[in-house]
């Protein structure tokens, strides 16, 4: 077990290399000048070049990089210009908002898409499988903005059930003491009910967003993974054996279609934390995505490095939880292995 | 972990999780909400000292809420109940009196002010601080170069109470800019303590912390979410603010803001696309405040050095050909000032922005390309800021179109904000469109920074005319020396010779658009368009 975990780090570091040295490059060769920018607009040349000195961009671009590595090294991602924090504090504070927000949308996503799923492949061509159809064709065909401006304007606009769209919690409720970040756990753990039932009511709706957006992989994985296994011989087996309806295909079927459904959560979460800019923006929820573009408007280069970075790191663990994960669903593969 | 536990828990997780039912109530309280104006915006700051490397524009807003300037401007009320800033009416901040003098101006300070941690306020505090804006290089140096400080051995402590700034030069923009947001007077003391060997001002302290005396305080700043601020209940430089509490949420998409105003859950919103405003102003809900930028035009420029458009004639012809009347109605909703289309007869004003004689006239431009030689027009680019693209692109579209009919065919180039500045200093884009706004109101400063020959960034054209100079300095010479029928000579020369020469083609005076509550009042419009909280009264 342990040295499958370190096999699987050591392959992942060339990888992470591989990132720091490509995003350097990349963000900087980007068409726009940060010096330029930050100067701010009434800026002459000789003020650009102040701020350029500032910023330590006058120096050649292996000096540059080498003092970005130094840094790295030391754990310091260096400070963004945008924010005016440093990078790594800015991503402590809105990591685990991108986090809550798409665990939150996605355990919304498989209550919904599993039984969803499970019920079209046991019943194919049946109204559930028709409606199965639809909603997973719906939910990937509406692009993510969209479904969360509609539900913005349906449930908070028009209807008034929701609270207005103003990130994590309502302006005038407290966040709770930060030990994790995330909302939900924090306020659960301080016994802050009212912070508690603030980030609920907050979460619905970029939640509901992110849900609708990701049914589709869920569900149409779980239904064609069912049907290979639900026609297997070990189920028909079971079935003859009379064994109960929902003993065949929830005990024994779905355990063993769970594996590819279980590659697809893992890449639709890492899909969803990376990709839930426009929810984000929409729901002027604070989280990485967001962070990550704004900073990349801005030519500011540290947060952009920075995202990529924390993200690669995220995919790689990502992956080892689902490898180690595999495991613990199917002995077969620990044996293996 | 056993692989059945494992599975028994996990689907107990998920079933758990699904009876979180939607809460529907929102239950804002009622107490402190009455005592709190909820402001949204696009973007918040990042920075909330002005001296600051990179400092943005929300930053100012912090900067002029939390700090305190030796002097500011008195308030005017625009015939349409608008209150706005006296451009030449100073009144005491921190000073209680000010004495200009010949070759220096003395300000004697109030006793009784202290900053925000209980230290009083003393002449050391304000030399410092001065003495920072000059040094520390980049936007807060520049602009205090506008007014001619330049040197921090220009600001005299005489006594505790008393400090005089002495002139480099006359220059009648000394004292207009000790009141914009740069000069603002820092607790020497508190920043100096927290400054290091590397960092002799303390930029990084001032950062995140606010070291004045202003009559608000920052109490938490999440950078791009939030910014709380409140009242300073010691200040005692004017009556004290109503508004207890301001809370400053960024919300980046326009849509929501709007809907939060519609819905009466934010107070006050600003950076609207114009079309939202003219439908919230018609349906009446919401008091909306159109202002237009003081100092502050959108125009086509065009690049002298290169042909075609070092010919005077080319420019004339675009000129003609610029579709005014449809942009400011498609465009910009009739929320803007025309910079176009005077009476033929009409003599120049002594005052800017004022609009140009010209119209669009198609056959006038064609017949002007002619004489310059392009009967068959030529290829260009136009450029424009994507930053600001809900204008710019139907802008860009619509001269595009009206170009083509004088056979100036155009490819539109659409530049990233970040970008633009840069290529804006690199001066080589032929044709583009750009707006440009002054802090100080009056029309030789702008005329400094976009047509003067010594070449600044504003002077995007690369324009340079020995003339224009000529009559920009001796209308900045006039003005400090009193001179009036000179300056007004001056002013009328250079405006005409800008018109003629045309190398940046005004096109509108865009606004500043307000919308808020019906129940807050108290808005004002400054010069660096930013909200003062100290007026905003919420019933």
């Amino acid at each position: 077990m342990m040295s499958l975990v370190f096999k699987r780090l050591l392959v992942a570091l060339p990888s992470l290399v591989g990132v720091v040295i490509v995003t350097f490059l990349l963000t900087r060769a980007l068409p726009g000048d940060p010096a330029a920018y930050f100067a701010g607009p009434a800026a002459t040349t000789e003020a650009i070049e102040q701020v350029r000195v500032k910023l330590g961009l006058d120096k050649p671009l292996l000096t540059q990089f080498m003092l970005y590595c130094r840094d790295l090294v030391r754990g310091d991602l260096g400070a963004s210009l945008t924010t005016g924090q440093s990078v790594v504090s800015d991503i402590k504070a809105r990591l685990p908002a991108s986090a809550e927000l798409t665990l939150v949308g996605l355990i919304v996503s498989i209550v919904i898409a599993l039984p969803l799923g499970i019920l079209a492949a046991t019943k194919p061509n049946s109204w559930i499988d028709h409606v199965c159809r639809i909603v997973t064709t719906a939910g990937v065909s509406l692009p993510v903005f969209f479904t969360g401006l509609i539900l913005v304007y349906v449930f908070y606009y028009l209807l008034g059930w929701a609270p207005s769209p103003l990130g994590r919690l309502d302006v005038f409720l407290t966040p709770p003491r930060n030990i994790t970040g995330f909302y939900l756990i924090d306020s659960a753990l301080t016994g802050n009910g009212e912070a508690f039932v603030g980030s609920v009511k907050q979460l619905f709706l970029p939640a509901m967003t992110m849900a609708i957006f990701s049914l589709a992989p869920i569900a149409r994985m779980t239904r064609a993974s069912m049907l290979a296994v639900l026609s297997s011989d070990f189920v028909r087996t079971a079935r003859a054996s009379g064994l109960s309806t929902f003993t065949v295909v929830v005990t024994y079927a779905f355990r063993n279609a769970m594996l590819p459904v279980i590659t697809t959560l893992g890449m639709v979460f890492s899909f969803l934390l990376g990709a839930n800019v426009l929810v984000e923006k929409v729901f002027a929820w604070p989280g990485i995505g967001s962070y990550a573009v704004e900073a990349l408007i801005a030519s500011d280069f540290a947060p952009v490095q920075g995202f990529v970075l924390t993200m690669a790191v995220m995919y790689v663990a990502l992956n080892l939880a689902i490898d180690l994960l595999y495991g613990f669903i199917d002995p077969r593969v620990r044996l293996e292995a | 972990m056993k692989r059945r536990d494992f599975l028994k828990s996990t689907t107990a997780l998920a079933a758990s999780t699904m009876v979180t039912a939607p809460a529907i109530w929102s239950a804002a309280k009622a107490q402190s909400r009455a005592e709190t104006i909820l402001v949204v915006s696009e973007s918040g700051p990042n920075n909330v000292d002005i001296h600051g490397v990179g400092t943005n524009v929300p930053g100012y807003e912090v900067a002029w809420n939390c700090y305190d300037r030796l002097i500011s401007h008195e308030m005017k009320t625009l015939p349409n109940g608008t209150q706005y800033y006296e451009r030449d009416k100073f009144k005491p901040e921190l000073a209680e009196d000010m004495n200009p003098g010949d070759m220096s101006v003395t300000f004697k300070l109030r006793k009784d002010a202290t900053f925000q941690d209980g230290t009083p306020v003393k002449a050391q505090d304000v030399k410092w601080s001065l003495d920072r804006a000059v040094s520390v290089g980049g936007f807060p140096t520049f602009q205090m170069g506008a007014g001619s400080m330049e040197k921090p051995e220009q600001f005299v402590v005489v006594d505790d109470h008393t400090i005089r700034v002495d002139y480099l030069r006359k220059d009648r923009l000394t004292i207009p800019d000790l009141a914009v947001i740069v000069p603002c007077v820092m607790n020497s003391g508190l920043v100096k303590k927290n400054a290091t060997e590397k960092d002799p001002w303390g930029l990084e302290y001032t950062k995140q912390n606010v070291s004045g005396s202003g009559a608000y305080r920052v109490v938490s700043w999440t950078p791009g979410t939030e910014v709380t601020l409140e009242r300073n209940d010691n200040w005692k430089l004017g009556p004290l603010p109503k508004t207890k509490r301001i809370v400053w949420r960024m919300v980046p998409s326009a849509g929501n803001r709007r809907a939060l105003l519609e819905r009466g859950d934010a107070d006050i919103s600003y950076e609207l696309p114009n079309k939202d405003f003219v439908e919230l102003k018609e349906q009446g809900k919401l008091n909306v405040v159109s202002t237009p930028f003081s100092n502050g035009i959108t125009y086509l420029g065009m690049n002298v050095t290169k042909a075609p458009f070092d010919n005077p004639k080319v420019r004339q012809a675009v000129a003609y050909a610029v579709p005014y009347q449809k942009i400011v109605d498609a465009v910009l909703y009739g929320l803007a000032s025309p910079m176009f289309g005077a009476p033929a007869g009409k003599a120049t004003d002594v005052a800017w922005p004022q609009p140009t004689k010209y119209n669009t006239d198609i056959a006038k431009a064609k017949a002007l390309m002619a004489e310059a030689g392009y009967p068959n027009g030529f290829e260009t680019t136009l450029s424009f800021d994507l930053g600001f693209g809900t204008v710019n692109e139907p802008l860009a579209v619509l001269i595009q179109e009206s170009l083509g009919q004088i056979g100036i065919k155009t490819t539109i180039n659409k530049v990233p904000g970040a970008n633009f500045r840069t290529e804006l200093n690199k001066k080589v884009m032929p044709l583009y469109i750009n707006v440009f706004s002054g802090w100080l109101d009056y029309p030789e400063y702008f005329f400094i920074w976009c047509y003067h020959g010594k070449n600044s960034v504003f002077n995007t054209m690369s324009y340079q005319s020995k003339e224009m100079d000529a009559m920009i300095d001796a209308a900045g010479a006039a003005a400090s020396a009193g001179d009036t029928a000179n300056y007004e000579k001056n002013v009328k020369g250079f405006v005409d010779l800008a018109f003629t020469d045309m190398p940046r083609i005004p096109i509108f005076q865009p606004y500043s658009n307000v919308a808020m509550q019906k129940n807050v009042s108290g808005y004002q419009y400054w010069f660096h368009r930013r909200l003062d909280y100290r007026a905003l009264v919420k019933a």
